[in-house]
């Protein structure tokens, strides 16, 4: 299945901070995770995490630190704050209207759905 | 792995070359790649093979560093240097468009100044110079925006308004409010063209962050061009001088308005399309004054404080203080320009806010005497003026300083001072639209 690039950029500011809600984590993991998350259907050029990592930490959603682990090499490391839950928690709420809305019309026209499941 | 090694030293020098991709940045890309390259490694792929992939993963870099651009477009300065497909670079760097621009404003100042007989006979002109030179900013903005109709339109009005106003009101011989105007009405212009500059788009934020960006570098190459003009000057008088065909004074009446003029859109051009090399300059003057006006703030703050402040005072002295606190807000702006929003807060966070603190403290001593003493002496259209130009800076002051002791702190991100300063612009503006529209009929015009 090929998911719309526009819908790919609306979610990923949600899924980010989603993912990073879970505890810190960095670029690359975040990646693995949302691969994981979506059964590989949800794809991500790689190197375009980092600008929008970039402007999460601008607007004060995410701090950043460089640190290296115990076993492994140097990476940089990025945090939820207080004020990426509130943003979080908003896009929540927008995405679960916009899902509900969807949901109640698609259940009301049930021969759309029945056509589109035999195709 | 050897072979790979070098390969991801080139596939870094590679990256490193995009102007927005700093090299922390790299360092975090190449993190990545690196963590691909070991996974796929693992899943069995030959050492380039799995490079390969990892840097097919990695996507497209002009995209990528197009949107690292995008993110980061306080490192580049300006949207212009991205040349992408939904951002064309205007051609040439437009230095024609420019010169035509510079040659209008010169030639407007002098047609206005012999109109008006200067320097014989003084009356108006002088409160109206602005008004000949900065429509012609504001047109080269529009221009090289590319405005449509309602824009252009909206551009010009208040430059109409403003001229309106400022001739019709009924000044008395010497009066203070004149002054008072002529000195305010540039800013207001000012303003004006922050409208073109922004492409009519004034409540984005960053816009007008590049705004106050412009505005910084501007001033820093009028200072240089007004700089060499003045050597270049007093040069051709020393020299024409002595063979009787001209006089100093006359080069001075004919070249200064002109050149003047001329330079304001030469400077406004040279920000536009020779960026790195205010680039190198905002941050440097920065470091250098940021510590050295620490001191003497602090300083001076324990000065006042030990000495008596009671009849220390006159009249101009607010005026004095007015003057000191835009100097320390253009050091935040420049601090804040040249900062990378990114990093963690440092040694010249910390001095800045000791520069800021300073100033409002002596700031609030001396508001305090003048204050209390102004209800003895009444208000002059002068003492208006210094006294709410003193309140809008203190308050930015005092916001700026709160937020810069929270930052410190890491409550709060960098990008809230950016905030609430591009916040605050519209203070400035309407404070001296207040004092060019409102000040002289309340003073009936004295």
């Amino acid at each position: 299945m090929h998911i719309d690039k526009d819908l790919v950029a609306a979610s990923s500011t949600p899924l980010v901070l989603s993912i990073l809600a879970e505890g810190e984590s960095y670029g690359y993991a975040i990646l693995k995770r949302v691969r994981e998350l979506s059964d590989g259907e949800l794809h991500w050029t790689d190197g375009m995490l980092y600008p929008l990592l970039h402007r999460l930490s601008r607007l004060g959603y995410v701090t950043t630190e460089w640190r290296t682990p115990p076993e492994g090499r140097r990476r940089r490391y990025y945090a939820i704050t207080d004020d990426g839950r509130a943003a979080l928690a908003e896009q929540q709420r927008q995405w679960v209207t916009v899902a509900r809305a969807l949901g109640d019309v698609w259940r009301g026209s049930g021969g759309l759905l029945t056509a589109l499941g035999e195709a | 792995m050897d072979g790979v090694e070098s390969q991801i030293a080139e596939w870094r020098a590679y990256v490193a070359k995009a102007p927005a991709v700093n090299g922390r940045d790299v360092d975090e890309l190449e993190a990545h790649l690196r963590d691909q390259i070991v996974e796929l490694d693992a899943a069995g792929l030959a050492a380039d093979e799995a490079f390969l992939v990892a840097v097919k993963r990695m996507g497209d870099l002009n995209t990528l560093s197009r949107e690292f651009a995008r993110e980061h477009s306080g490192r580049l300065w300006k949207q212009l240097v991205l040349s992408g497909e939904d951002e064309p670079a205007p051609p040439s760097g437009g230095w024609v468009e420019a010169l035509v621009f510079a040659l209008a404003a010169a030639v407007a100042i002098q047609v206005a100044r012999l109109a008006a007989q200067f320097p014989e006979e003084e009356a108006g002109w002088l409160r109206n110079i602005s008004l000949f030179v900065l429509p012609f900013l504001a047109g080269y903005f529009a221009r090289r925006r590319q405005l449509d109709t309602r824009r252009w339109v909206l551009t010009i009005a208040p430059f109409v308004l403003v001229a309106v106003v400022v001739n019709l009101y009924p000044y008395r011989a010497g009066s203070a409010t004149e002054l008072l105007v002529a000195l305010h009405l540039p800013v207001v212009l000012w303003f004006a063209v922050a409208y073109p500059y922004m492409g009519g788009t004034i409540r984005s934020r960053d816009r007008r962050m590049d705004f106050v960006r412009f505005t910084g570098e501007w001033f820093i190459y009028y200072v240089l061009i007004a700089l060499g003009g003045g050597v270049l000057m007093a040069l051709t008088g020393a020299i024409l001088e002595p063979t009787g065909a001209v006089s100093v004074e006359r080069i001075v009446e004919w070249v200064l308005p002109s050149g003047a003029a001329g330079a304001v859109i030469v400077a406004a051009w040279l920000v536009e399309s020779k960026q790195r090399v205010v680039e190198n300059m905002a941050p440097v003057l920065t470091m250098l004054f940021t510590p050295l006006f620490a001191v003497m703030l602090a300083g001076a703050a324990v000065v006042y404080a030990l000495t008596d402040l009671g009849g220390a005072f006159d009249r101009e002295l607010l005026g004095v203080f007015d003057v000191l606190l835009v100097v320390v807000l253009g050091l935040v702006l420049y601090g804040m320009s040249a900062r990378d929003p990114s990093m963690s807060p440092g040694w010249m966070d910390r001095f800045q806010l000791v520069a800021v603190v300073g100033a409002l403290v002596l700031d609030a001593m001396v508001l305090g005497a003048m204050v209390a003493r102004i209800g003895q002496l009444g208000f002059t259209p002068n003492r208006t003026v210094a006294l709410g130009l003193n309140l809008v800076l203190l308050v930015n002051l005092a916001g700026a300083a709160w937020l810069a002791v929270r930052f410190l702190r890491g409550r709060v991100a960098f990008h809230r001072l950016e905030r609430w300063q591009t916040s605050y612009l519209p203070v400035f503006a309407l404070w001296a639209a207040t004092v060019v529209a409102a000040l002289p009929p309340l003073f009936a015009f004295n």
